[in-house]
Parts: structure tokens; sequence; C-alpha cells
């Protein structure tokens, strides 16, 4: 018995459409299949603000909002504060690691990653499934 | 002595320039000449040769500088290399859109199938190859750098031509005294600093590192 809601709905965030769309068919490998998709920052806080979201996933490096600067909005705004995000990105400084994490991120991956990675993101934000 | 020199010197300088006195340079110089001393005359030689030596060289320098043709570089070569690996995003895009078709096509045959194992055999490839198809992010974004590198030195090839005198190409370089953002294109962010795009192998941390610094699973 699954602890997670198949159906929840997640909004995935990354300026490459290829990569919209190997993380939506990822998701849709794992069973997730109420997925939207933003091509940068301010267009996802536009989804967020117009529909409720259980997890954002955000690539780190797009224009003109970054993935961190939508974290930072998100954890800002009263009724996002609490919305689950992972970031997946190339950025694998320290540095950017330490930023994302001292912004509230709830897991970080780092581009290229596998099915098995993101899997188990997954699963340690949302529980089970 | 020092006054009276610089009152001759002012006198002088002041008539030759509204044109009044039918005044010369030689006459300034030689003015100047004997109203210092052999001592000052052999120091300030020196210091002519020395004045004299670098302008030779800053001389030669700009002449091979313009042998290397920067108006050239400027319009030629670095738009093409810029245009070049524009189009190299692009193909592997469009390369990388096509992979993924034809695998959702083989994801959806894969599910008709009746025998179980070969179903998930077929996704299990499937899958590697979506995972492998997130080259064309990476190296893209390896590229979007390289071709802000290739703005950057655009930037300082037109101050270099600006140096020669030529005029700057319009629309190209942007201000030349416009304070040089980290991003040749201008584009700031706030957390720009922390752009740093792809890491070289081993040079950023792995995913086993970044799960322990935040002490994640």
């Amino acid at each position: 018995m699954s602890d997670v809601d198949m159906n929840m709905p997640i909004l995935i965030v990354d300026d490459y459409k290829t990569m919209l769309r190997i993380i939506r068919n990822l998701l849709k490998q794992l069973g997730f299949n109420n997925v939207d998709e933003a091509t940068d920052g301010s267009s996802a806080l536009q989804k967020l603000r117009g529909k409720q979201y259980s997890l954002i996933i955000s690539d780190w490096n797009m224009e003109p909002m970054s993935g961190l600067q939508l974290l930072k909005e998100c954890r800002a705004d009263a009724h996002l504060k609490d919305l689950s995000f992972i970031m997946v990105t190339a950025e694998s400084k320290t540095e950017n690691v330490i930023a994302a994490k001292q912004a509230g991120v709830n897991n970080y991956i780092v581009k290229p990653f596998n099915a098995a990675t993101l899997k188990k993101k997954l699963i340690a934000v949302l529980g089970n499934f | 002595m020092a006054n009276m020199v610089r009152e001759e010197l002012l006198e002088k300088l002041q008539a030759f320039d509204s044109g009044k006195e039918n005044a010369n340079l030689e006459g300034l110089v030689d003015s100047l000449m004997q109203n210092i001393g052999d001592d000052a005359v052999e120091t300030n030689q020196k210091i002519l040769d020395e004045i004299g030596s670098v302008a030779s060289y800053i001389h030669d320098t700009k002449r091979q500088l313009a042998s290397l043709r920067p108006d050239e570089i400027k319009s030629d070569y670095l738009p093409t290399a810029a245009d070049e690996l524009d189009a190299i995003v692009g193909a592997t895009e469009q390369a990388t859109h096509n992979i993924l078709s034809a695998m959702e096509q083989l994801e959806e045959l894969a599910d008709t199938l009746e025998e179980a194992t070969v179903s998930e055999k077929i996704n299990g490839a499937v899958t590697q190859v979506y995972e492998a198809c997130s080259f064309q992010d990476i190296t893209g974004q390896r590229i979007s750098r390289v071709v802000n590198a290739l703005q950057h030195v655009e930037q300082k090839v037109d101050k270099l031509l600006q140096a020669f005198g030529d005029e700057p190409v319009k629309g190209v370089g942007g201000d030349p005294e416009k304070p040089t953002s980290k991003r040749a294109d201008g584009v700031n962010r706030p957390d720009e600093d922390l752009c740093n795009g792809p890491q070289m192998e081993g040079k950023g941390v792995s995913q086993d590192d970044i799960d322990a610094l935040l002490g994640f699973d």
C-alpha cells in the first residue's frame, strides 16, 4: 500500500524542453501522471499561484527567474511555504548546495541523474510509493 | 627662478594659442631649454629617451596587433563561432526530441505486450535512453557558457578597435564604458555569482557529497 497519492499534481520547471520531457517520462514510469510544466521561475510561480501543487521539481539555472529565486519566493509566500521542493540541477558546487539548503530546499539532485536517483529522492520527500 | 620661467612660458603659450604673436613651438622649446640648467637638461634627456623607447614599443605592438586583423576577428570569426555553437545546440535538441519520440512509442508498444518480462526489459532499456538523453541539457549549458565567453572576447576586441581609432560596430559590442558583468550578454541576477554551470569531471561535488552536506537520504 502506497503512502503517496500517485495522482498528486506535480510541477516540473526547466528551460530545456528536452529535460521537461525526460523528467515527465521518468515520473510517468514511476506512476506519477498528473504533471504540469513551466520553463522558468516566473511562469512557474504564476502556475503555483493558480493551482495547488503537492511537489515542485525545478532546475536552477533559468532566466529571468532562477530556481533558487523561485524557491525563495515559495518560502516567502504563506500559501507556498510548505510546498515540497526538489532542485534538479547541474550546479554542483558546495556553495550552491548550501545556498539551496539555506533557502529551504527539500532535496537536491545533481544532473546528470538516473531514474533510480529520482525515485530515491521522491521517496525521501514524499514517503514510500 | 621657477616663477620667472613659469611666467615666460605662460606668456608664450598664451601668445601661441591666441595667434597674436608670431610664436612657434620651436621658440617655445628653445626658451624652455635656456631657462633650465645643464643637469636638468641631462636628466630630461634621459626621460625623453625612455619616453621615446616606450613610444616605439607601443608603435610596434600596435602594428603587430593590427596584423592580427581584429576587425576580421570581430566581424567574421567570432559571430561565425557563436552561430556554429548555437546550431549545435539546436541540432542536438532536435535529435534528442526525435529519440524521445521514438522511445515514447516503444514504451507504449511495450505496455501492450502480453509477456511481462519482455515488456519490463523494453521499459528498462527505454529508461536508460531517457537518462542518456539528458546529455543535451548538460552540453547545451556548457556551449552557452562558451558563447558567453566569445561575447566577452568580442567586447575586448571592440575596445582594441577603438584604441586603433576605428569606429566600433554598432549594436554588437555594447557600450565599452559600461562595467563588464560576469555574463557578456549583460543579464544579471541576484544569484549570478552562484550560476557556475556544470562542473568538469572531478571538480563539482558528487550526489553522495550533496546528500551528506544536506543530511538528506
